[in-house]
């Protein structure tokens, strides 16, 4: 049964970036967004990208989304050059970017009906079980103007999982929500990545949420937008973001991050 | 309180304001000398009224005025979202189209009477001509306005959903552009509806005879009973229009986006 495939725990995605630039051209120039990156990242890894704004850490996630194109290099999904966005790859924004016109189940369902070879049962059956998944079964009815931020972006997971991506690509999704609902979703998500198997590639300029999630958190430095570190955060999962390990982590990657911002302004 | 009697207590303070309005008009034409043949009393105006419902003429003009507005003020909704999407999206489109749609907007409608006439002579066509003059560009206007207000975010959400352009065209930016579009609706219904009635007014069409006809007959009759009867049944038809043709759309918008008040 379709469904059955539909809701299947698929393989996720390897990606390799590889010599991408991107430049873009301002009143007073060009500012060299991304410069020469190259990067591999394994099937079902969980990358966090960190590094202070206008480093191209989003421009990078747009590349691999097929939103944009870059300059020069490319990136592969599965040894496959990416062109165009594509439903294998999914993102977040740190928006929500749903939709007011539909409601909550017709947000997750937005995605599904560009989905051939399902019927509307089976999409609708598909919606429900990811809004099951982000925990908003009671409000699948639910306008979008009628929930909270941390709500919406559950929404906006569900939306994101729902036509069973390789890889889920994350841009700074809970940067504009308070803290308490942070904490939650970093347990939710984590959970989800363990259940459900997905690549993903978490972009944000908070180190401690970085040290949380990732397996590896990649160090981003500006002008021009390059690779600086990397460090590979060996805690068990599911982790707090208070634990101590997770703060020495979290020491250590600031202090480099530091590091190379002052470098730069004492050049 | 509960709703019923809310809704019972605005009917109410309605029925007693409009109550009110009648009888300070009767009491003014009862304590004035001045000839009742330019004030007519409210009985006078209802008995034009009941008369002119009872010989259906009221009827037969209401049903012309009407469908040349309907079919009007339609062609100007079907030809003007999908104008408005172009110029919104095309540099070409705007340049052009775009600067036309401005420009006429400011035209007021009946200014195309006389060449009208002369094109089309006095048929429906006519009518329909300066219906839609009236009321397309508002239309152009508005969808334009409602898709360049679409927060771009949107379409890169669709886009990263498998959504090409044209889908995105029409399952994303036309409805996020809703509310835009329906204030454009009822802006363009103001518009035809003022551009037929000074049409109707200004000339006779031999295919129908309207309601600005049927005003406009009453005061070459010296029949004012009739003129004030004739404006009653128009302001009546406003009021039904905006509660049935936008009310349901206003609702909506109001219950999805949590703006505005139904």
């Amino acid at each position: 049964m379709a469904l059955v495939e539909e809701l299947q725990v698929i393989a996720p995605s390897k990606l390799a970036v590889e010599h991408v630039s991107k430049e873009f051209r301002t009143g007073r120039g060009g500012v060299k967004a991304l410069d020469d990156i190259s990067m591999n990242i394994g099937e079902g890894e969980f990358v966090c990208l960190v590094g202070p704004s206008g480093c191209g850490k989003s421009t990078l996630l747009s590349i691999i989304a097929g939103l944009e194109q870059p300059d020069s290099g490319q990136v592969l999904a599965d040894g496959k050059r990416i062109t165009e966005p594509g439903r294998d790859r999914m993102v977040m924004f740190q928006e929500p970017a749903l939709f007011p016109w539909l409601d909550v189940t017709g947000n997750v369902m937005f995605g599904l009906k560009l989905k051939p070879n399902l019927s509307n049962a089976e999409r609708r059956e598909v919606a429900r079980f990811y809004i099951n998944l982000v925990g908003l079964e009671r409000f699948s009815h639910s306008n979008i103007h009628e929930l909270s931020g941390g709500m919406k972006q559950r929404v906006a997971l569900a939306r994101a999982l729902a036509p069973n991506p390789r890889v889920l690509l994350m841009d700074e999704p809970f940067a504009a929500l308070d803290a308490l609902t942070r904490e939650q979703l970093y347990g939710d998500i984590q959970e989800i990545w363990e259940a459900r198997k997905k690549t993903i590639i978490f972009v944000t300029h908070n180190v401690r949420e970085a040290a949380c999630l990732g397996n590896r958190v990649v160090l981003f430095s500006p002008h021009p937008g390059r690779i600086r570190d990397e460090f590979k955060i060996n805690l068990s999962r599911p982790r707090d973001i208070n634990s101590v390990e997770l703060a020495e982590y979290s020491t250590e990657i600031t202090r480099a991050l530091k590091g190379y911002v002052t470098t730069e302004v004492g050049e | 309180m509960n709703r019923g009697l809310v809704l019972l207590r605005r009917t109410v303070t309605s029925v007693v304001f409009f109550a009110a309005l009648v009888y300070g008009w009767h009491a003014y034409v009862e304590h004035t000398t001045q000839n009742s043949i330019l004030l007519p009393d409210p009985s006078a105006v209802w008995d034009y009224l009941v008369s002119a419902v009872k010989d259906g003429t009221l009827m037969q003009a209401s049903t012309v005025t009407m469908r040349r507005l309907l079919i009007g003020y339609g062609i100007s909704i079907v030809l003007g979202i999908p104008l408005g999407l172009l110029t919104a999206r095309f540099k070409v489109c705007a340049d052009t189209i775009g600067v036309l749609a401005l420009g006429l907007q400011t035209l007021p409608s009946v200014c195309w009477v006389p060449l009208t006439l002369l094109w089309f002579g006095q048929t429906e066509y006519a009518m329909l001509f300066v219906v839609i003059m009236g009321s397309l560009w508002s239309m152009v206007i508005a969808t334009d306005n409602g898709v360049r207000n679409v927060p771009p975010i949107f379409s890169r959400a669709a886009r990263t959903m498998g959504s090409k352009p044209v889908h995105t065209l029409v399952f994303v930016m036309l409805p996020a552009s809703l509310p835009f579009i329906v204030s454009g609706m009822k802006q363009g219904w103001a518009f035809a509806w003022r551009s037929l009635m000074a049409a109707e007014i200004y000339v006779t069409i031999l295919t129908g005879f309207g309601l600005g006809q049927l005003l406009q007959n009453g005061r070459d009759l010296t029949a004012m009973d009739q003129v004030i009867g004739i404006m009653i049944v128009i302001i009546v038809i406003g009021l039904l229009a905006d509660k049935i043709l936008f009310s349901p759309w206003e609702r909506f918008l109001h219950h999805r986006w949590g703006t505005g008040r139904a």
